[in-house]
């Protein structure tokens, strides 16, 4: 038995968002409801969160995780509470990217696709995401920071750390029921 | 100054809001579709208006909705191409995060023209705050009656959803975006049979950019004739560029076509000129796929023609010495710019977002990788140089899907156009260090 569950808010959430697909097609769920499993626990995804995902779409385990193992966004190592995705492509590039990370490295004292030992940071170089005519920019949960100097970075990693909430993406918003 | 016909209203306050956005015609387009046309009539008007697809490859959007199978008693579906991953890329952001309803009118009117009950608006998972306030515009709308059952009493019903992708550029492609939307890995399907006969579900589909679809607000309202006589030749109406690079002032403008890349890039109205009075090197005018162009060839064609913005004029002497529209994505470079960095930078992209389906592709992009880390690091040879372009070109053309092509051209034409700065690295590597390539992030503080 697995030990995962969603709680009761999440859970109709989760019914909602099949409830938006034809009736046989509802593995159309799987992404959103992964985004709402990694919201749920602690911003990455265990073989038993998929697990449990996949129990709830009656699909094979097999199919969340090939899932979960294409997309950039699913964690599938746990993270800390706040991760920093700098933009390292083009644009951002030309425009001082590689300064922000180093930077950040400098500050936090690890390296990309390190975690910081209290649990706090986790640093990620992404793909171009439609920032570029305010590079350079980061995106932390669902935020995007941009037009970014080292001061802001430095003003933004105080403020995260001061706030000490995990910054996950918001859980999709409620939506309407077929009418 | 252009036209404006999807962001006239951008600045307006609350504009996000149906109620001003009503206030603003919104809204009325829609009305004169269910009202007073059938949707045979709105195709025909979008054919006349000769809207092309504003998502990358320009193909005719009244041509696409007129090969939709409809064949009795199966779901036909609208998909909204929301991925938006292209590089240099970010008008569909703007448009949706400023206008939704300018997105959501366009799904309902186009649902309607080709019978779709239910549509779903793909977004990139990135944009997970962009899909909130299209949830936001979506709940405004069926509280108004503009979403659900019987809408504005005309007898037409329509369910609109909005669906968040996961992180990966290739679902950018229709038939991953289709695959993704079904729950799957987003690996591009081979084609035959096209969207339009068996797409979501096997059911006829047609897939549209976010700017095509909101364009069909304004050829409704003011017909596809008068759209049709804004722009030049086949190249209709407005288009949304995204300008990026070293330039004074980057944005989002929506220009007529037509327009003279000269006066996109210096003027005012647009992007301003070159950022600390720098020169012009280098446009990737279309979104990082498409060829790299070097100041004089996107100034004026090869044989001395000012370069307009334009489907045809950025394509004027094929990939030799032109480029294309794409995506709409303009990256501009100053003389300090190492072209040979950047196509690294571009190369990893496509390495890390290369779906692993086709060996050219998986193998090719990262060969070329790690070639141009390489030369980078000051250890590439000429023979590197000729390795780049046979790889390039066993890759163009090879694949199911056209993110083999996208790989190859920034290669091809890098080298095409820049053989000199490759051959800087590979002969005299000891000059790499003194090759600038980036502001500091510093001196962007101080400009
Ligand atoms: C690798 C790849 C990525 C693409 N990314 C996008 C994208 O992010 N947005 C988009 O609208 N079209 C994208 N396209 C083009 C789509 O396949 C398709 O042509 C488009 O959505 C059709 O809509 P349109 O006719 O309105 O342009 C991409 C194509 C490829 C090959
Ligand atoms: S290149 Fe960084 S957001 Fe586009």
């Amino acid at each position: 038995m697995s030990q995962i569950a969603f709680n009761e808010e999440a859970l109709k959430t989760a019914q909602r968002i099949i409830a938006r697909y034809p009736k046989g097609k509802e593995k159309s769920a799987l992404i959103p409801l992964l985004h709402l499993a990694q919201a749920e626990f602690d911003g990455w995804l265990s073989p038993e969160t998929m697990d449990y995902v996949a129990s709830l779409l009656s699909i094979q385990s097999i199919e969340a995780y090939e899932v979960a193992s294409f997309y950039s966004m699913f964690n599938l190592q746990p993270v800390g509470k706040c991760v920093l995705e700098v933009c390292r492509t083009s644009s951002c590039w030309l425009l001082g990217a590689e300064d922000v990370v180093r930077h950040i490295e400098k500050r936090l004292g690890i390296h990309v696709g390190e975690t910081t030992a209290d649990g706090m940071f986790t640093l990620k170089t992404v793909e171009c995401l439609g920032s570029c005519g305010t590079a350079p920019m980061l995106q932390c949960g669902a935020d995007y920071y941009e037009n970014l100097t080292l001061e802001k970075v430095d003003n933004l990693i105080a403020n995260l750390k001061q706030d000490g909430s995990r910054r996950t993406y918001p859980k999709p918003a409620p939506v309407k029921i077929e009418s | 100054m252009s036209r404006k016909l999807l962001l006239a209203n951008d600045h307006v306050e609350g504009i996000r809001r149906l109620d001003v956005y009503r206030k603003h015609g919104g809204y009325n387009a829609l009305e004169k579709a269910l009202k007073t046309m059938t949707p045979e009539q709105i195709v025909e008007e979008v054919k006349a208006s000769g809207l092309r697809g504003r998502g990358g490859a320009g193909f005719p959007t009244g041509m696409k909705w007129s090969f939709l199978a409809k064949p009795e008693g199966v779901a036909r579906y609208l998909v909204c191409n929301a991925d938006e991953s292209e590089p240099g890329t970010f008008k569909d952001r703007y448009l949706m995060e400023r206008i939704p309803h300018a997105l959501i009118e366009g799904m309902i009117a186009s649902s309607f023209a080709l019978g779709a009950r239910t549509s779903y608006i793909y977004i990139r998972g990135e944009y997970f705050y962009v899909a909130n306030i299209l949830e936001e515009a979506i709940a405004e709308a069926y509280e108004a009656g503009l979403l659900g059952k019987n809408i504005l009493n005309s007898g037409f019903d329509h369910d609109c959803y909005v669906q968040v992708g996961a992180g990966a550029y290739i679902c950018g492609e229709e038939t991953a975006l289709l695959e993704s939307l079904e729950g799957k890995r987003g690996n591009p399907r081979i084609k035959p049979p096209f969207p339009a006969i068996a797409g979501l579900y096997g059911c006829p589909t047609v897939v549209n950019n976010v700017e095509t679809i909101a364009a069909v607000v304004p050829i409704i309202q003011m017909t596809g004739a008068e759209y049709a006589k804004i722009g030049v030749g086949k190249s209709t109406g407005t288009k949304l560029i995204s300008a990026s690079g070293h330039i004074n002032k980057p944005g989002v403008y929506e220009i007529e076509l037509g327009v003279p890349v000269e006066e996109f890039i210096y003027s005012d109205a647009y992007c301003g000129g070159i950022r600390n009075g720098k020169q012009l090197k280098a446009v990737v005018a279309g979104g990082s796929s498409v060829p790299i162009l070097p100041a004089h060839l996107i100034l004026k064609t090869a044989s001395g023609e000012p370069r307009l913005m334009t489907y045809e004029s950025l394509s004027d002497g094929g990939f030799a010495t032109g480029t294309m529209l794409g995506s709409g994505g303009f990256i501009v470079m100053d003389e300090d710019t190492s072209i040979v960095k950047n196509l690294w930078n571009f190369s990893r992209f496509y390495h890390h977002e290369s779906c692993g389906q086709c060996s050219p592709c998986r193998e090719g992009t990262g060969w070329m990788e790690k070639i141009l880390h390489n030369i980078v690091e000051g250890h590439g040879t000429p023979e590197d140089v000729e390795l780049l372009w046979d790889i390039q070109g066993k890759i163009e053309g090879k694949t199911i899907c056209p993110l083999g092509d996208a790989a190859a051209w920034p290669v091809a034409s890098a080298i095409r156009h820049f053989k000199d700065e490759f051959m800087q690295y590979v002969t005299r590597p000891q000059s790499i260090k003194d090759v600038k390539h980036y502001y500091r992030v510093h001196q962007l503080a101080e400009a």
